[in-house]
């Protein structure tokens, strides 16, 4: 294959991150028990103790024993072996409706994702049809013109079927097709079918079993309807697990074991297609993010009341885990009422999870393991779900990096900003409308009564952005968190909104807890900073100071690589490496492994955050060495 | 908003006509035809001539696509025919049964919406262990075929405690506490799978929403959990949950011919077995009408949900 593209993306399929089937044990045990079941029924002759219309009228309606293990039915017939036999018939029915299912739906859905144009239109037209028609009439209707025939009938399934296959399998060709990979192999002179089976096939194979495993179910479901109703396979001729059940529904009132056996297998087996299906799904899909759950349960702390402090937040020695890993560690500020005080440095650095901490929001997982954080007299860590509710919005609220994101995309504007002050005051829906209103002209929104009737899909970023903070306005809260509030935004509008920010917490004499990794923002608007680098604050000063005189490797190496600082003309610096991820952390200094400082002490046992002039700490035993 | 109508009006008649000419093509391939099930039906040998001019009576000695346009010019007049057997009018004969299909279906479809939401919300909204049991049990329950179930149910609830009725139907007219008591065990065992199929899409879709930004934002602003979950989560999750109740209400169409015949009922599905074995052509025609004309309205339906729920999709 030759290289030709120069972008970013792939020439070589990228492997997909599959787990391995046998990482799913559930699966394992449903494939083991179908292939057990398979084998079973070809050689039904060997396995089975006896012949499926052996009858012995001494024994009817017999239970389980060492000769009849599932007992026999009202002929005195061995219910086990007319099972085995009866797989024969029901999983030769589910094959010839799966193979139909496929051979449909793979081909035609390849073709009409990869050919595209007219003959796309034509099938997706076939498929919606297909899908609209009742499939229970067609189904009677083969039933009576083939009486009795189950393979017609389950060729009929197949058809009813493959729509859905159809278009699963066309949309993830549509998805493929225009992959640079494909491309390539197309101008390397590769022939349609070549790359079809080699790059598009094993690309959409997840999908595919996840369809047919599900498509297998319910033909199995089918057939034994069917079946049971003598519509397909009547009992004369031989046993089915459908007409099995039927027989046993006959001598139901004398004897309701037999449907256990019977209903049984059918059970089994269609939930062994599931597990299949849903291994396969979690396998190639990804599993389902999950979301912290919302109601799982909070870990009650324990801890003695706080002691009184005049700052509007102190967290002192905060250190959160999530999934058992520590993220954050012994993290301690506290910010005055009116202070404006920054959290900077790199992505993964604990910056976020700190704040979501504060407001108990922490992701899935997540817990605070030690420390406190302290507002208005009471310990956030130590309090109920309950009364943190009260507390988020109403004293501490927050803003984040992706504004339009952060509203709910369904609810107009008004109806979301009315709901948030209706959730802190009580008052009757017309005030609430014009205070919502009042709120989107404190933001500064041009047209606030046109701005509440329309939806977050119609406002731009910085819109977005104004409405957010007029929501978190809405309680005139104590503290205002404000995560990386501007990265999202155009230069210009990232201008105007640190403005307005800045003005409001001037007005309303908010705390500002202001998130970044842009020195330009916070020198703009924060008094006082901490540098934070892998879950713990390495330096805290005025941010004068910081820039002025760092004194520690990392701030001095993060402002060098800031681009308003660095000369003109000459590539930026930037540190080499990158941070550790949680439960990676070196010994000693976290950021000895990058820093050109570094020696021998570094590495040795952990650095305590030390005072080196008035107001100024460093987690640095080189601090006096650090030079910008 | 009137193209949208004309599209929707269009495909709605093309899908008729396709589904009719169908059903058709497919009774016409039969072996056997309705005049030999009548005369077989009755005591007596019948002769050919007999034969013959039985058939010439019913039309069916006319060619296919004359047979069709008869029954075609016919429905634009208003009526489906009569059927061959009892003279009485098509629609007179569905609309006395449609009464119970549609009982069964409807009862179904609210029992499974609200048990299914029910605990899909719970499961999603708690995780950890409990969603892992609610995924096993759905499983249960989509797994055990609904034949079967009905079985058990009445070996259960009806043989051995006698709280239920076994079989039969009451109409709401003539009690509705009967009614209701007959309806039971047919919805009981067509929600089990039901009930399980809306549990788990609810799960998934839930959960995808628990995760987005936006439910962070509304709980740091302050909101309870009950309008987080049920109003904004739950919103934003209803697409696929109300595409999946459509899918159940169309299914069912089919679903209760096996239901119906095991509570002996008498109903649409009963109707279309019986018709389709004696080759009751305007019968079989007029079931599948109804029940092309059911699909459209609830795909309809579904559709203007959609507008409803999130009006940035797109119109129909």
């Amino acid at each position: 294959m030759t290289a030709v593209a120069v972008t970013g993306m792939p020439l070589r399929r990228p492997a997909t991150r599959r787990r391995a089937f046998w990482r799913y044990p559930a699966a394992c045990v449903a494939a083991l028990y179908l292939a057990t079941l398979v084998i079973a029924a070809a050689a039904a002759g060997v396995v089975a103790p006896h012949d499926a219309g052996e009858q012995d009228l001494s024994h009817v309606l017999a239970g389980p024993s060492g000769t009849h293990w599932l007992g026999t039915d009202r002929l005195g017939r061995d219910v086990f072996s007319r099972l085995v036999f009866g797989a024969r018939v029901t999983l030769l029915d589910v094959a010839v409706a799966t193979a139909v299912f496929l051979a449909i739906g793979v081909p035609l859905g390849l073709a009409a994702g990869y050919r595209g144009h007219w003959l796309d239109r034509i099938v997706v037209r076939f498929a919606d049809l297909l899908l609209a028609v009742p499939g229970i009439v067609v189904l009677l209707m083969v039933v009576a013109v083939f009486p009795g025939n189950d393979i017609a009938t389950m060729v009929a399934l197949g058809v009813i079927g493959c729509p859905t296959l159809l278009r699963i399998v066309r949309g993830s060709t549509l998805a493929t097709r225009d992959q640079l990979y494909v491309k390539a192999a197309r101008l390397s002179g590769l022939g349609t079918p070549a790359i079809l089976r080699r790059h598009v096939l094993p690309r959409i194979a997840g999908p595919i079993i996840v369809q047919t495993s599900l498509f297998c179910a319910t033909a199995l479901l089918a057939e034994s309807g069917l079946s049971f109703l003598g519509l397909t396979r009547p009992e004369t001729r031989g046993p089915s697990w459908g007409n099995m059940v039927g027989e046993a529904s006959n001598v139901m009132s004398q004897d309701s074991w037999l449907l256990v056996p019977t209903g049984g297998a059918l059970v089994l087996t269609v939930i062994a297609f599931g597990l299949i299906g849903d291994a396969a799904r979690d396998a190639t899909m990804g599993r389902a993010v999950s979301a912290a759950p919302l109601l799982g349960h909070r870990p009650r702390r324990r801890v003695p009341d706080p002691e009184p402090t005049p700052a509007a937040l102190s967290l002192c020695g905060l250190t959160v885990t999530i999934g058992g890993a520590t993220v954050v560690r012994d993290v301690s500020f506290e910010i005055a009422p009116g202070e404006t005080v920054g959290i900077v440095g790199e992505s993964g650095c604990g910056k976020t999870i700190t704040a979501k901490a504060v407001l108990g929001l922490l992701p899935a997982g997540g817990e605070v393991a030690a420390g406190s954080i302290v507002f208005d007299g009471k310990d956030l860590t130590a309090i109920r779900e309950k009364d943190l509710s009260r507390v988020r919005g109403a004293g501490i609220a927050l803003i984040s990096q992706n504004p339009t994101g952060s509203l709910d995309p369904t609810f107009t504007v008004g109806s979301q900003l009315r709901e948030v002050i209706r959730r802190h005051r009580s008052q009757p829906r017309r005030k609430a409308d014009a205070e919502a209103e009042r709120l989107l002209r404190l933001v500064r929104l041009p047209d606030p009564a046109g701005v509440l009737g329309r939806r977050p899909g119609e406002l731009s970023g910085g819109m977005a952005q104004r409405v957010c903070i007029a929501m978190a306005l809405a309680a005139e809260p104590g503290v205002l968190i404000a995560d990386e509030p501007t990265t999202a935004l155009d230069v210009t509008v990232q201008a105007e909104i640190l403005t307005l920010l800045r003005d409001l917490q001037r007005r309303l004499g908010m705390a500002v807890l202001l998130i970044t990794h842009d020195w330009g923002v916070l020198a703009d608007v924060c008094d006082r900073a901490l540098v934070m680098y892998a879950g713990e604050v390495i330096e805290t000063a005025t941010v004068d100071e910081l820039c002025a005189a760092p004194r520690h490797p990392y701030t001095a190496a993060l402002l060098a690589a800031n681009p308003h600082r660095a000369p003109a003309g000459r590539a930026l610096p930037s540190i080499g490496g990158s941070v550790p991820r949680p439960g990676d952390w070196p010994t000693g200094c976290h950021f000895q492994p990058r820093c050109a400082l570094a020696e021998f002490a570094c590495a040795e046992r952990p650095i305590p955050l030390t005072t080196t002039t008035r107001g100024h700490l460093s987690r640095c035993i080189r601090a006096e060495d650090v030079h910008t | 908003m009137i193209r949208a109508t004309a599209r929707w009006f269009a495909s709605s008649v093309v899908l008729l006509f396709a589904v009719t000419v169908l059903t058709f093509l497919l009774s016409a391939l039969a072996p056997g035809d309705a005049a030999k099930a009548m005369l077989s039906g009755q005591t007596t040998a019948y002769s050919p001539e007999q034969y013959h001019q039985l058939r010439h009576n019913l039309g069916l000695d006319q060619p296919l696509p004359v047979q069709y346009w008869h029954w075609l010019y016919r429905l634009l007049h208003g009526s489906l025919g009569t059927d061959l057997f009892s003279g009485q009018p098509i629609t007179q004969a569905i609309n006395s049964r449609l009464g119970a299909s549609l009982s069964i279906i409807v009862g179904t479809v609210l029992v499974s919406a609200v048990v299914g939401l029910g605990i899909g919300i719970f499961s999603a909204v708690r995780g950890g262990l409990a969603g892992k049991l609610v995924n096993g049990l759905s499983l249960l329950g989509l797994a055990a075929p609904n034949f079967w179930l009905a079985l058990v149910l009445v070996a259960w609830l009806a043989v051995q405690h006698q709280v239920f009725p076994a079989t039969g139907y009451v109409p709401f007219g003539d009690d509705p506490v009967q009614w209701l008591r007959s309806l039971a065990l047919p919805v009981i065992t067509l929600s089990v799978g039901g009930s399980a199929f809306i549990a788990r899409q609810t799960r998934d879709a839930m959960a995808e929403v628990l995760g987005r930004d936006f439910i962070v934002a509304l709980r740091a602003h302050g909101l309870p959990l009950r309008s987080i979950v049920f109003k904004h989560a739950l919103r934003n999750a209803a697409i696929p949950i109300v595409t999946l109740l459509g899918l159940m209400f169309v299914s069912l169409l089919g679903g209760t011919v096996l239901i119906e015949g095991i509570f002996a009922i008498p109903g649409l599905g009963q109707q279309a077995v019986t018709a389709s074995s004696t080759h009751n052509l305007p019968m079989i025609e007029g079931v599948a009408f109804y029940f092309t004309v059911v699909v459209i309205v609830v795909n309809l339906l579904v559709d203007l949900s959609y507008r409803w729920l999130n009006p940035t999709v797109r119109p129909i």
